[in-house]
């Protein structure tokens, strides 16, 4: 009886593999599914079901966890997404590669819903490729209890005040980044002793930190056992809100701007059903749906006019102005970027 | 004192066993998005969950894989670890060896050298593909959970049933495979736990929207991982304790 139910089991198991749609036009004129690629949790899964009732289409929806691997599984040819969820510099690399398609902004109307700030930059210009999705900045995270003066500027990372409470983020590409910054190079730069001089200070900024961490700083923040962290806006903006204690600000130098973009990899076989969904991600209430269930900032400057109140009106989350001016977006170094995790081994071995 | 020592000494390594474990199942009922604060008692996590189509997907995902795989995994090994049995010992060793390479191989390894298959022979990447990674790394553990049991059957239990008036077939069905039977449910829910907890080669040999719930909790950590996988991981424990104290009943009813 026993193996007869589990053959049951494996027979229906079989058949609901085999059994899946095979893929063909539905009575809309489009094709029945499409292949999305996205960060893990980086989407209101509401809005998914939503886009499958109005069109028809099914969405098979697959997750990864850094830009390098999406890249990996990308480059394989192995996989067919027709929409994957690259940052900036990434962008600009998968172009240089021939990675994505040229997007046709006939069939994007909804384009006109982003804010011009954030349209035409550096790592695509004219989005040509992509489309902004999210976007933020890297700040300061501090705990007003700890820190009682105003936070307006990176030197504050290096003040032996708050020696062994500072907390680093564990990227040579951001640490070395805001040191740059710090000292007024350029985040991008490839010049040499620009980057000798970035590494000097962090070398003697090393005594004072606690920890250089990705994901644990949240922990630390907010048993308060860190003053100051250095840390990407998207999740930082969420904790300041959630807590009274904290608070997140962006010093007058200048920071990085970072961009999470959708984009349509050229492994994709359904163009027109790939930029029906981008186009359809662009819609004020999809966006608005999904800048509330992940806390980031959006893109869409009229959706996020359909978010509550005290969210909408959060400067940090919404820099405007100098910042975004000031704001810099990380470039593909290509092979230069051997040198930055070079400097980063140097300042970690120390 | 040497006694208090020793129960010091059981009580932390199951302390480091479960604690975690506990902690989990407690965050999974905490009204903040972090652990590492209490906000209070909620139970919201877990209709998020239930409401979750991506991570319900993953879920089925990882059952059907698991399963089908360890099923068929257990039929090949099975079937191979007898074949290795009656070889020579010279193609026996051979065989051996090459049974034990995958299993010290890193997964990473396995995972690229399997993509690379599936691309070269232009297979779509999907579950299928998911599907033959999984039973692939599971056939050596397979045999070499049976092959022992083999071993120490008495040689001549199968003659004797031929001698007695069996069929090669039936002597095999109702002689052999009772006898090695715990080998193969061995190798069988070594299999089904191997598949569930993989995610390197899951990782390199999925495609077209098949996600596993492995992939789906590492791909959390850029937006951090989410209670709601706390309340799963609970589910899923409880689960595990259920089916222990069934398996204990029913062999406590047999003896």
């Amino acid at each position: 009886m026993k193996k007869i139910s589990l053959l049951l089991v494996c027979v229906i198991l079989v058949m609901s593999v085999v059994g899946c749609s095979k893929g063909e036009v539905n009575e809309q004129g489009y094709y029945n599914e499409i292949n999305v690629y996205n960060w893990g949790d980086y989407v209101d899964m509401q809005v998914i079901e939503d886009f499958e009732k109005e069109y028809g289409i099914k969405v098979n929806y697959e997750t990864y966890g850094d830009n390098e691997e999406m890249l990996a599984k990308v480059q394989s040819g192995g996989s067919d997404y027709d929409v994957v969820f690259p940052s900036d510099y990434m962008i600009e690399a998968m172009t240089k590669e021939g990675l994505l398609q040229e997007l046709d902004h006939k069939n994007l109307p909804n384009f006109k819903n982003i804010d011009e700030d954030l349209k035409d930059m550096s790592y695509d210009p004219g989005n040509k490729y992509s489309v902004p999705y999210f976007f933020g900045t890297i700040g300061i995270l501090y705990n007003t209890e700890m820190v009682k003066e105003n936070v307006d500027s990176w030197d504050i990372l290096w003040d032996e005040k708050y020696a062994k409470n500072i907390i680093m983020i564990n990227s040579p590409r951001d640490s070395i980044g805001i040191s740059l910054k710090r000292l007024g190079y350029s985040m991008n730069t490839k010049n040499i002793d620009e980057l000798e001089k970035a590494k000097e200070e962090l070398i003697k900024q090393k005594p004072l930190v606690k920890a250089y961490a990705i994901d644990d700083y949240k922990n630390m923040m907010l048993a308060g056992e860190g003053a100051l962290a250095l840390v990407w806006s998207g999740e930082a903006t969420m904790l300041a809100e959630e807590n009274d204690y904290l608070e997140y600000a962006i010093p007058k130098e200048g920071t990085n701007l970072w961009f999470d973009c959708i984009a349509i990899p050229t492994t994709s076989k359904h163009k027109k059903e790939a930029e029906l969904f981008i186009n359809y991600m662009m819609r004020p209430e999809v966006a608005a749906k999904c800048a509330e269930y992940i806390g980031y900032a959006t893109a869409n400057k009229e959706g996020k006019k359909l978010l509550p109140e005290d969210m909408q009106n959060n400067k940090v989350r919404y820099p405007e102005g100098d910042i975004l001016k000031q704001g810099e977006v990380f470039t593909d170094l290509g092979e230069f970027t051997v040198e930055y995790d070079r400097i980063w081994t140097e300042i970690k071995v120390q | 004192m040497v006694k208090a020592l020793k129960r010091l000494y059981a009580g932390l390594v199951y302390t480091f066993l479960y604690l975690p474990i506990l902690l989990l199942i407690l965050y999974s009922f905490n009204d903040s998005k972090y652990s590492g604060k209490w906000n209070g008692f909620t139970l919201k996590w877990y209709k998020a969950l239930l409401e979750d189509s991506s991570i319900m997907s993953a879920l089925y995902n990882t059952f059907s894989i698991a399963i089908l795989a360890s099923i068929i995994a257990t039929i090949i090994g099975t079937v191979s670890a007898i074949a290795i049995f009656k070889m020579g010992p010279r193609m026996k060793t051979i065989f051996m060896n090459v049974t034990y390479l995958p299993v010290m191989n890193p997964d990473i390894v396995i995972g690229i050298s399997l993509l690379a298959l599936f691309t070269a022979v232009k297979m779509k990447l999907g579950f299928i593909t998911l599907l033959l990674a999984h039973v692939t790394f599971n056939i050596p553990y397979v045999i070499l959970a049976v092959l022992p049991k083999l071993t120490q059957l008495n040689p001549y239990l199968e003659e004797a049933a031929l001698d007695l008036g069996a069929t090669p077939f039936q002597a095999f069905y109702k002689v052999i495979l009772p006898e090695i039977m715990p080998g193969i449910v061995t190798g069988a829910l070594l299999s089904f736990t191997l598949s569930i907890d993989d995610f390197m080669v899951s990782f390199f040999t999925t495609g077209s929207g098949v996600n596993t719930l492995s992939i789906k909790i590492y791909s959390m950590t850029k937006v951090g991982i989410s209670p709601k996988i706390n309340a799963l991981s609970t589910v899923l424990f409880l689960g595990i304790v259920i089916l222990f104290i069934l398996l204990n009943k029913r062999e406590k009813i047999s003896e």
